[in-house]
């Protein structure tokens, strides 16, 4: 794995470096003093100043990382000659351990029919008293008492619309202390600075994704406020302990390969691909102070985002989560999973993006803040791959209809419609298995 | 069972000739026998005029009331709005309380607004009262935007005090008519942008009053971000949200279309002030439509040929405030997104099956109370009769579908006239 993630890395520099030699622009230089004064005065407005950014493409999208993951291979790894009913026959080829449906209704047992959620018992046809008013004091008191392992067990079952900053601040463990106003300012000072061709690319990345949502478009400048510190935040590095990648390295000009000359670039080790902005967006229905916004979105990224583009054998990886998803599919929908192979169109293909984004730009933003919910409640990525299989079980019909790969993003192209509890308990608590 | 509706409008909109025919109705012109005419605002006044207007048949209906302008046109809208404010005072229900400093605690919706050149006096000892205000001038009869100018100089404005000195002034000609506003320099910004909100309404009788909102409004955004500055009273960019305008700013997405829909309000408004401030202003939301209604409603014709869809339009300050700054009868059928044709369409639809009954020739005489099932995005704003008719047991507490993901806002408990349960 190790290997595979960095030969990727490898890549990914590669891909960065001849971009920055093609356009003859640094990977990081020094503002003037006068473009800084520029800058500072329109920090508030940074999506209205649309420097020439057709030059630019994005470093990587997910398909390409796709790619990468379908060619991993164990070269350790002996499982016989022969094709049995085991074989697994979608696009990823190893063999890590994921969960089937009984221990997904074991891990997820909140979930369950007999068990009050948001995002169904507080439907317009079920009066409020059945549960809703109650977990929406049960909620209250959990942040009266700050008790974050209690909001992390409450949230399972949804958070009400109201509570939700707050609870996800409180299990986050973010709290806005003065010394994070001023890091943050600290940040912001640094982007005035310097200019880092990073910023290009994350400026062309919200551009093409968020500015054209019907849900975030409003919320552009924040982004750029949160992303352009995000890539400056070397303290983002200390999340490589646990990670398989590494940050990329680069070197002060003329110095290649002295360890001494070299510096992590970007700052934080994190070069964005096309989508990126998309995990910050949802989070700006949340949170309208820069600095707190900033805050929550650098823990998600640090506990959750970063395992759906690195390559690794965690459960939250990416790789497990689209083996669990084929995995789901193959044994539960054969049918389906058969069919949609036979006319080409391998499941994975096409949820592979809803996944590397933890279906943000997707789903309406309040089934969105849903779904992360429990995410944060169950400190798990795997409910993203769940989704996926349901979805594919919801739309079943219409699948099995469709004869090419085209068809089949059709019939999958618009999520917006979806209600992600409804889909998740169905197929997990009520589907015959 | 009678024939087809036969349909004629002026307005060759899409969204409009596409419901009539899937409903199988029969196109003809204005001189044939029609029974349904979609008619612009300038073809009603003739239809209704004393001396070209014609007698309308029972199975005939149109989309307007004859005297829509005393809620469309905005001078007279702010006169009717003024005098149910006086009437109710006099009589001294308790709608009309004021606070300490004589401003209407539940009926102060509208900005302080005065007449030109009419007013143009009162509107001076008002000026000086709080020199550095800003107020927005406004033509009476166009829309889209048009000739709409802010100041904060009485210079500005010099043109219509010259009038107001000369003694008789009984007729104002149409075109020089404007209203000046109070200037709400204090929206509510969302992502620094400032944003008003466009709602629907359908009224179908005035007398007993009987009205519905489409649950699917929209929020439509300035692609500038906003500034008070001094400096930028005269981009239009940076004040006016309609997207007439908006739509030739460098920024205008024609994806999204700068619009946002109202459940997306909601959802930010909740997750970020809280639920009962959030609910308290749609509540406010409906409250303000409903008395606008009421204020007009004893001055309009309740011709019973007529349904009118109103565009209403709301500013909402950063006090979660919202304020009443138009209402149009005409609202744009134009779409300037694929979201928004589908709205439209639906709006249309929509309108059509609680208008005309089962999409058959209607009959004007019938009790305009349609069956729930038929009203589909809409929902029951205020129904005079049932809420004089039931006691204090009705509950309107109708939670919205959810289809648009969060609940939008109730229909108010709205049979009392008395005092409101969310004050």
């Amino acid at each position: 794995m190790r290997k595979a993630q960095g030969s990727w890395e490898k890549r990914i520099l590669k891909s960065l470096n001849s971009m920055c030699t093609e356009l003859s622009i640094p990977l990081a230089r020094k503002r003037p003093v006068g473009e800084q004064k520029e800058l500072l005065n329109k920090w508030n407005e940074m999506g209205t100043d649309e420097p020439d950014l057709s030059l630019f493409r994005p470093v990587y999208a997910p398909k390409d990382f796709l790619e990468v993951l379908i060619n991993l291979r164990n070269p350790n790894y002996e499982n016989g000659d022969s094709l049995s009913f085991r074989t697994h026959l979608g696009l990823i080829q190893v063999p890590l351990k994921v969960k089937d449906i009984p221990e997904l209704k074991e891990f997820f047992v909140e979930l369950g029919l007999t068990t009050g959620q948001l995002g169904i018992d507080d439907s317009t046809q079920v009066p409020p008293e059945l549960f809703e008013n109650e977990h929406v004091r049960i909620g209250q008191k959990v942040l009266a008492e700050q008790d974050s392992a209690a909001a992390q067990q409450y949230i399972r079952q949804g958070s009400p619309t109201a509570l939700r900053a707050e609870l996800w601040a409180l299990i986050l463990n973010i709290s806005s202390q003065p010394e994070d106003i001023l890091y943050y300012e600290q940040l912001k000072t640094n982007v005035i600075q310097h200019d880092l061709l990073v910023d290009s690319l994350i400026y062309k990345d919200v551009k093409l994704t968020a500015s054209n949502d019907d849900y975030y478009f409003v919320f552009e400048d924040y982004l750029y406020q949160v992303l352009l510190c995000f890539s400056r935040d070397t303290s983002v590095l200390g999340h490589f302990a646990y990670n398989s990648a590494s940050p990329p390295k680069s070197y002060i000009r003329g110095k290649l390969g002295l360890e001494e000359y070299a510096v992590f670039y970007p700052p934080n080790g994190v070069i964005p691909f096309h989508g990126f902005s998309m995990y910050v967006a949802p989070l700006c229905f949340l949170y309208h102070e820069p600095s707190k916004l900033y805050q929550i979105f650098r823990e998600m990224y640090v506990r959750f985002f970063f395992r759906l583009h690195s390559i690794s054998s965690h459960p939250s990886g990416i790789v497990s989560l689209c083996l669990l998803f084929e995995t789901l599919l193959q044994t539960y929908l054969p049918q389906l999973f058969y069919h949609l192979r036979e006319i080409g169109a391998q499941p994975l293909r096409i949820s592979f993006k809803w996944m590397v984004r933890a279906f943000s730009g997707y789903l309406a933003t309040d089934q969105l803040l849903l779904l992360w919910d429990r995410i944060l409640g169950y400190n798990s990525l795997e409910i993203l791959a769940v989704l996926a299989a349901a979805v594919f079980a919801f739309r079943a019909v219409n699948l099995m209809e469709v004869t090419s790969l085209a068809a089949a993003e059709a019939v999958l192209a618009d999520l917006s419609t979806l209600k992600v509890m409804p889909l998740l308990q169905i197929f997990l608590f009520a589907t015959v298995t | 069972m009678a024939g087809k509706v036969k349909w004629v409008t002026d307005i060759e909109k899409s969204v409009l000739i596409n419901n009539f025919e899937k409903r199988g109705w029969i196109q003809v012109t204005e001189n044939e026998d029609w029974n349904f005419y979609w008619m612009s605002v300038q073809t009603i006044r003739n239809v209704f005029s004393v001396e070209t207007g014609y007698r309308l048949s029972d199975d005939q209906i149109v989309n307007h009331f004859p005297n829509h302008y005393e809620l469309t046109r905005k001078d007279l809208m702010v006169k009717n709005i003024k005098r149910y404010r006086k009437e109710l005072e006099k009589e001294g229900s308790p709608l009309a309380e004021k606070d300490e400093n004589g401003k209407y605690l539940y009926l102060d919706f509208v900005p302080v607004t005065y007449m030109l050149p009419a007013d143009y006096n009162l509107f001076v000892e008002e000026f000086r009262k709080s020199p550095s205000s800003t107020w927005i001038m406004k033509p009476c009869g166009k829309a889209q935007g048009k000739g709409i100018f802010l100041i904060n100089k009485l210079s500005q404005i010099k043109k219509w005090s010259r009038d107001s000195k000369t003694s008789s002034f009984v007729t104002q000609s149409t075109k020089e008519a404007y209203v000046i506003s109070l200037y709400i320099n204090n929206p509510l910004l969302i992502g620094g942008r400032k944003f008003d909100l466009r709602l629907y309404v359908l009224v179908s009788t005035y007398r007993p009053l009987r009205c519905y909102m489409y649950k699917l409004g929209f929020c439509r955004f300035c692609t500038v971000k906003y500034t008070p500055s001094t400096s930028e009273l005269d981009n239009m960019f940076v004040h006016l949200t309609n997207v007439a305008i908006q739509k030739h700013g460098e920024d205008y997405n024609h994806i999204h279309g700068g619009k946002w829909t109202v459940s997306n309000l909601r959802l930010y408004l909740e997750s970020t002030r809280g639920k009962e401030v959030t609910s308290k202003l749609f509540d406010e939301i409906h409250w303000i439509i409903v008395q606008s209604l009421k204020a007009v409603a004893p001055v309009m014709n309740n011709d019973k040929h007529c349904f009118e869809c109103y565009g209403y339009d709301i500013i909402i300050d950063d006090k979660l405030k919202p304020w009443l700054i138009e209402v149009n009868a005409s609202p744009s059928l134009t779409s300037s997104t694929a979201n928004d044709r589908i709205l439209k369409y639906n709006l249309i639809n929509d309108t059509l099956n609680i208008a005309v009954p089962n999409g058959e020739i209607p009959d004007c005489k019938w009790n305009k109370s349609p069956p729930k099932e038929v009203l589909g995005n809409y929902e029951i704003l205020y129904d005079e009769e049932l809420a004089q008719g039931d006691g204090a047991d009705r509950e309107l507490r109708s939670r919205q579908g959810q289809s648009q993901g969060p609940k939008g806002g109730r229909s108010r408990d709205s049979g009392r006239t008395v005092l409101t349960t969310w004050k």
